[in-house]
């Protein structure tokens, strides 16, 4: 199936005095997956209702398939959206709400009308094939129970699909979806994000996902671009990002629950001071500023206490997790860590056991307090 | 000792109210029975008139045989259906409009809206009077309907329920390819059901019921609606001293209201009580 490139060039968009977005560049290649993470008031929702053109931008261009999008209406741009709050209309059947895209496009308003609708040649024809597509769009959704249903007389999740129904039945060049999980149970989002990920498998539809739920983010897309104060920080594949984040608030959204932070004076000679232990981490090296060194909790091992360069701590509570165990430490320095380890070397620990903290070199990170890991590296690894 | 004293109260509210009730009814009830008692024994003395079988049909032919009143209710329905569509007609669209779509002077148009809510019928009444003489309109269907066509009532109404309306709803039709006026009509429409219920009742129960502007732009009898018309023959002596006939007469133009006001009561109230979020 035909999919549609996308290029967002430069996109500036403020409300008052509040720039909500800030010179947003994003390529997205035809049948990409591409998820905007972030915070919750980020400005990824806004991106996405600009692409759709719901709403205008103050500076910049969105392109699809090398045409320019900015004055054309958003019925003419060829691509849906699936909203949060699934927007179906009130008072039409779920079969009546498939339909309507392809009604209000194929038909004309004469035909539309109920009885002499009915009387038109060409209309008849018509509104057989609509009956087919809306047909084969509620079988692909198991729909087919419910066409008669109003919308109030569905769960969240049955309702979520009739959304990806009207969104998919009209075959768009581009899916844009504003969080369409969030507002379902936790068992359901994690069912419903496997449909999409068949869907856009089948359809292989340029997509573009909505989302502050980093999880969701790296189980779904080709890539992910972070979103943070209406910047884009970091756009690079799942894997990529949580290897590779450029800077402290793209690693701490990541790093949820936890992201272990100490700050730490210019690294020296490829080592980093945390009181008077000296870390080595890949990092350290050619940064000439004072910063902040972070590293996942399953990062970090707890050893002996005596082992060298490990840092001395001390076991302030444990959390288990089912199989990992999350063992929270005070250092002697004064900062507070978290490691990760399995439920079984986790076990024979106590409170107020004396410990060394081993960083990984490899997966620990240095971010200068000027910003970013490595400055100007937006594209990621990907 | 509580419930004792809640139920007490209880029923202290619902004397008040009953008495209210029976102040209200009691016009309607006299003038049924009225209606259905011979011209001679209505005022005989008692409270309440005695209704015969032969004065039921006395006065109940006379008010159809001597008063043209079913040309007088075709006239009502024709003016009362035919102000109704036209006010939906324009103020659904101008309801969403003031509710949904950003404009510039958009709270000015509202403010003027309600400002148009404060202006009583009679203050207009003489420019209109002239501009339908002017037009030769007098005397017709269009000067009972037309200077009623713009209801700011009903578009105050529609823009409060429709303001509650989600918006990702509105998004979702402009990209499925409904235009603005189709969003109004397809969409708002349907969901405002229970508010245009109730404006309709409104609506025909005070154009049914007028009787200022019948009487301001109508002197032919044939145009007559039914207040007018009722008003007009009993001034004009056909129908003076019979009282009978007169009631037969007034409990036929009541009647479809009445009817009316049952079959949609529900509704009614509900679209009051939403209307209010």
């Amino acid at each position: 199936m035909a999919a549609l490139d996308l290029h967002i060039d430069d996109i500036g968009k403020r409300y008052g005095a509040i720039d909500v977005l800030r010179g947003i560049c994003l390529n997205v290649a035809a049948g990409e997956f591409v998820t905007l993470l972030g915070p919750s008031g980020c400005g990824k929702s806004t991106l996405l209702r600009i692409i759709a053109g719901l709403e205008r931008a103050d500076q910049g261009h969105v392109r699809a398939g090398g045409r320019e999008l900015d004055a054309v209406a958003p019925k003419d741009r060829d691509l849906a959206f699936v909203f949060q709050s699934y927007a179906l209309y009130p008072h039409l059947s779920v079969y009546d709400n498939i339909a309507a895209p392809l009604v209000m496009r194929e038909l004309s308003s004469l035909e539309r009308l109920p009885v002499i609708g009915g009387l038109l040649p060409g209309a008849v024809l018509r509104k057989r094939s609509i009956r087919e597509r809306v047909g084969q769009t509620s079988a692909l959704l198991k729909l087919d129970a419910l066409l008669e249903r109003r919308p109030s007389a569905l769960s969240g999740g049955q309702r979520q699909r009739v959304a990806l129904g009207r969104a998919m039945v009209r075959k768009p060049k581009i899916f844009l979806m504003d969080e369409p999980l969030a507002n379902l149970d936790a068992a359901l989002r994690i069912h419903t994000r496997g449909e999409i990920a068949r869907l856009h498998k089948e359809m292989q539809t340029t997509t573009i996902f909505v989302t502050h739920d980093q999880a969701e983010a790296a189980a779904l897309s080709d890539r992910v671009a972070v979103i943070f104060g209406g910047e884009l920080r970091q756009v690079a594949a799942p894997a990529d990002l949580y290897r590779e984040p450029v800077d402290l608030d793209v690693a701490r959204f990541l790093a949820q629950p936890f992201l272990n932070e100490v700050a730490v004076a210019a690294p020296m000679g490829g080592a980093l001071m945390i009181g008077g232990s000296r870390i080595i981490i890949r990092d350290a090296l050619g940064s000439g500023q004072a910063g902040t060194l972070a590293f996942r909790p399953e990062h970090a091992t707890l050893v002996d206490k005596d082992q060298p360069g490990a840092l001395a701590v001390c076991v302030t509570r444990i959390e288990h997790a089912g199989m990992d165990a999350h063992v929270f430490v005070n250092a002697e320095v004064g900062a507070e860590f978290v490691a990760r380890i399995s439920a079984e070397r986790a076990r024979p620990l106590r409170d107020g056991d004396n410990l060394g903290l081993n960083i990984d070199p490899e997966n620990a990170w240095f971010f200068p307090s000027s910003g970013s890991r490595r400055p100007g590296d937006h594209s990621g690894a990907a | 000792m509580i419930l004792a004293q809640s139920s007490s109260s209880r029923i202290a509210s619902h004397a008040v109210l009953m008495t209210g009730a029976i102040i209200m009814v009691f016009p309607f009830v006299w003038m049924i029975l009225a209606s259905l008692t011979p011209q001679s024994e209505i005022f005989n003395g008692d409270l309440l008139p005695t209704p015969t079988l032969h004065g039921a049909i006395d006065n109940y032919g006379t008010a159809l045989s001597a008063i043209p009143l079913l040309r007088f209710m075709a006239n009502g329905i024709v003016v009362c259906v035919a102000i109704l569509v036209l006010q939906i007609a324009i103020a659904i669209p101008c309801g969403y409009a003031l509710a949904k779509l950003s404009f510039p002077g958009r709270p000015i148009l509202l403010v003027a809206v309600l400002l148009g809510l404060l202006v009583p019928v009679q203050i207009p009444t003489i420019p209109i009077y002239i501009a339908l003489a002017k037009s030769g309109l007098l005397d017709s269907y269009a000067a009972l309907v037309l200077p009623w066509i713009v209801s700011v009532f009903a578009i105050f109404l529609f823009r409060q329920f429709f303001v509650t309306f989600p918006d990702e709803v509105l998004d979702a039709a402009r990209l499925d390819g409904f235009s603005e006026l189709s969003i109004a009509w397809r969409i708002m429409l349907p969901a405002a059901w229970p508010a245009v219920a109730s404006f309709s009742i409104f609506s025909i129960v005070a154009h049914w019921n007028d009787l200022y502007w019948p009487m301001v732009v109508i002197t032919n009898p044939d145009m007559m609606t039914p207040s007018l018309g009722i008003a007009y023959f009993r001034q004009a002596g056909e129908g003076t001293g019979n009282v009978g006939a007169l009631m037969a007469g007034g409990v036929l133009v009541t009647a479809p209201l009445v009817a009316l006001f049952l079959l949609m009561q529900k509704h009614f109230i509900r679209g009051l009580v939403l209307g209010r979020h």
